[in-house]
């Protein structure tokens, strides 16, 4: 069983342009020790998912449908004092921009201590000695200095390993981390996802693992997961999203991505996400899709599978489908 | 040879005890793209913006078209021939001027009057950048991250400038947005005959938009040349670095890739030499000794 299983889940926003519908009717296991990748562009619902599951969806926002199923109780459904033991301890998060994420008056060790005190209950002194191995855990060269310093005088590599560190110190067994290194210079990115890469092995986390950079997750992920208008439009295995992607999206947006081997012309995809307020009838992708069929734009498709692992809501996998299953 | 348009000779800037360019040296050729590549901290933004302008240098000499445009001590001088587009097109657009008005304001600096005559400039370049016309009379946030793109884009293009400064102009675009904008640069470079100075972090893109690369670290080029060469036959060890930090979309090649970590090697005398014809690598003596007997760099 999955540790965590996200199912029909649908979030919507209030604004002043009206309900904004987020995300519409997702669902994905986490399995243990396993990590899942949602990639998706601004606005698709990658990190609101994300937000759902840790109970920190803005004030605006609703949850019209759906269960987040964890340890056999529906995350959702539990109040604010019941989800205290679970979020922080068992479920931790990190966010992209370290500095946002860090208190700036606050020195790093209390920022961390505060944690495990509070989470865990352990003494100064037990958690002093904690935060100690935490920081040399995810890599600070001279933990005891990084301790007594402020968050400014710290690079932006360096913060968001104290980021990293904050969240482990509760010894969560899920980690979600939201863009964790876009805000990063390429080298200190390198660094970064080797250390989650390494923190999952040696402490045997489940991640899910939020991002727009299919580059970056090629590097982390075990299943992959493209998010488009609020749904999961792809779901597979990380060699299957890339050698065998069937979504027209998931095609576009590969192939819209330079990489160091792209010659000739970069394929663009045409035209801009849609109005999440009235989102599009059928595939939502159909608009921007030049091969869409008429029923594309007129019902939304089910998931078809492709192998046991891998499944697409496209129609052009129904068996009637012009061209068939074999698509390029 | 092609024709230069654009000479940067030992540009020094400074901020306060902060040396963010120092000795910086380029040519840019009419018709081509150069990018100007590094992390943040390393001076390529620092660099364009002392080309356009936007502060006094403390040292050195920039010259356009031959001219001596720039150096120590000059009046500042802006030449619609010289544009540059930014990262954030929300934030290079005022939120209270319709776009029109946006795009014309140029024209309207440099002495255009007729109103007519700027309405159809305006409107043509909307078309041009793939905006309709009667896009002029709304604001800048009707639009999405691409299209405000498109419009700092146009408002640079509609001075008919020869040399283009685009300072990460897709970074803060989604993925599936950047390759039009950067389909658009490069149709404005053919149809306009537009030269481009493109400053960016992001290789892959960099590799795909320029023909000659320059690398910066600390407000050095450490290395540069003919794009290809740069990618398949770094000299400079912190280039080998950069490249292998770069995460490769495909899981397979991703696990074969190996990490090169970079440590500078200790100071001696360096500068800027050529290695192999057009590529330019910043060492020592000993070092282009090596390097050009092909000897690894360590």
């Amino acid at each position: 069983m999955a540790l965590l299983e996200v199912k029909d889940l649908a979030v919507s926003f209030a604004t002043a342009a009206g309900k904004v519908q987020a995300v519409r009717g997702i669902g994905f296991p986490l399995e243990k020790g396993r990590t899942l990748a949602i990639v998706g562009e601004s606005g698709s619902g990658k990190s609101v998912t994300g937000r759902a599951i840790m109970g920190i969806l803005a004030e605006n926002a609703r949850v019209e449908a759906g269960c987040i199923t964890f340890d056999g109780q529906d995350l959702l459904k539990l109040s604010e004092k019941q989800l205290c033991p679970i979020r922080g301890n068992r479920i931790a998060m990190v966010f992209q921009d370290p500095l946002s994420s860090l208190d700036p008056v606050m020195r790093i060790g209390p920022q961390i201590t505060e944690v495990s005190r509070l989470k865990l209950g352990l003494s100064r002194r037990q958690a002093r000695e904690k935060a100690m191995g935490l920081l040399a855990e995810v890599g600070i060269p001279d933990p005891r200095r990084c301790f007594q310093q402020f968050p400014h005088e710290l690079s932006g590599g360096m913060r968001q390993r104290i980021v990293i560190a904050i969240a482990l110190a509760a010894d969560p067994e899920i980690l979600i981390c939201d863009e964790p290194t876009t805000a990063l210079d390429v080298t200190i990115q390198a660094q970064i996802l080797e250390l989650l890469a390494r923190l999952k092995q040696q402490r045997g986390l489940s991640m899910l693992f939020i991002t727009h950079d299919f580059g970056v997750v090629a590097n982390v992920a075990d299943e992959i997961g493209v998010m488009y208008a609020g749904k999961i439009v792809e779901y597979g295995t990380s060699r299957e999203i890339f050698r065998d992607p069937r979504h027209p999206y998931t095609r576009a947006l590969l192939a819209a991505m330079p990489d160091l081997s792209t010659r000739g012309p970069l394929y663009a995809i045409p035209g801009a996400p849609p109005d999440m307020t009235d989102p599009p009838a059928g595939d939502a992708f159909a608009l921007r899709d030049p091969d869409a069929m008429v029923i594309d734009y007129l019902r939304q498709p089910p998931a078809f599978a492709v192998s046991d692992t891998h499944w697409a809501a496209t129609w052009r996998l129904h068996p009637d489908a012009p061209g068939g299953e074999e698509h390029g | 040879m092609a024709e230069e348009l654009l000479r940067v000779e030992n540009l020094c800037q400074n901020f306060g005890k902060h040396r963010a360019v120092e000795d910086v040296s380029f040519t840019v050729y009419k018709g081509e793209a150069l990018g100007l590549v590094g992390e943040s901290g390393s001076g390529k933004t620092t660099t364009g913006r002392a080309i356009i302008g936007l502060y006094r240098i403390s040292g050195g000499e920039i010259f356009f078209r031959g001219e001596k445009l720039r150096y120590k001590g000059a009046p500042r001088r802006f030449l619609p021939e010289i544009q540059m587009i930014f990262q954030d097109p929300m934030a290079s657009l005022d939120p209270r001027m319709t776009v029109g008005a946006s795009i014309a304001e140029g024209l309207v600096l440099s002495g255009l009057k007729d109103r007519r005559q700027i309405r159809e400039k305006v409107e043509a370049m909307l078309s041009v950048v793939g905006l309709r016309p009667e896009h002029a009379n709304r604001y800048p946030h009707e639009f999405s991250g691409g299209q405000r793109q498109r419009i700092g884009i146009a408002r640079a293009m509609v001075m008919r400038p020869q040399l283009l400064i685009a300072d990460e102009p897709v970074s803060a675009l989604d993925v599936s947005v950047q390759a039009q904008v950067i389909n658009l640069l490069q149709d404005l470079r053919r149809q306009m005959d537009l030269t481009v100075l493109f400053v960016a972090h992001d290789l892959s893109v960099v590799k795909y938009f320029c023909d000659r690369v320059a690398v910066m670290h600390h407000g050095r080029i450490l290395e540069l040349a003919p794009t290809e060469a740069v990618f398949e036959r770094p000299i400079h060890p912190y280039t080998q670095s950069l490249l292998s930090a770069i995460p490769i979309p495909d899981p397979d090649k991703e696990q074969q890739r190996r990490r090169v970590l970079y440590t500078p090697a200790p100071p001696e005398p360096r500068q800027m030499r050529e290695i192999l014809p057009g590529h330019w690598v910043f060492c020592s003596e000993t070092e282009e000794k090596d390097w050009k007997s092909g000897k690894k760099s360590r």
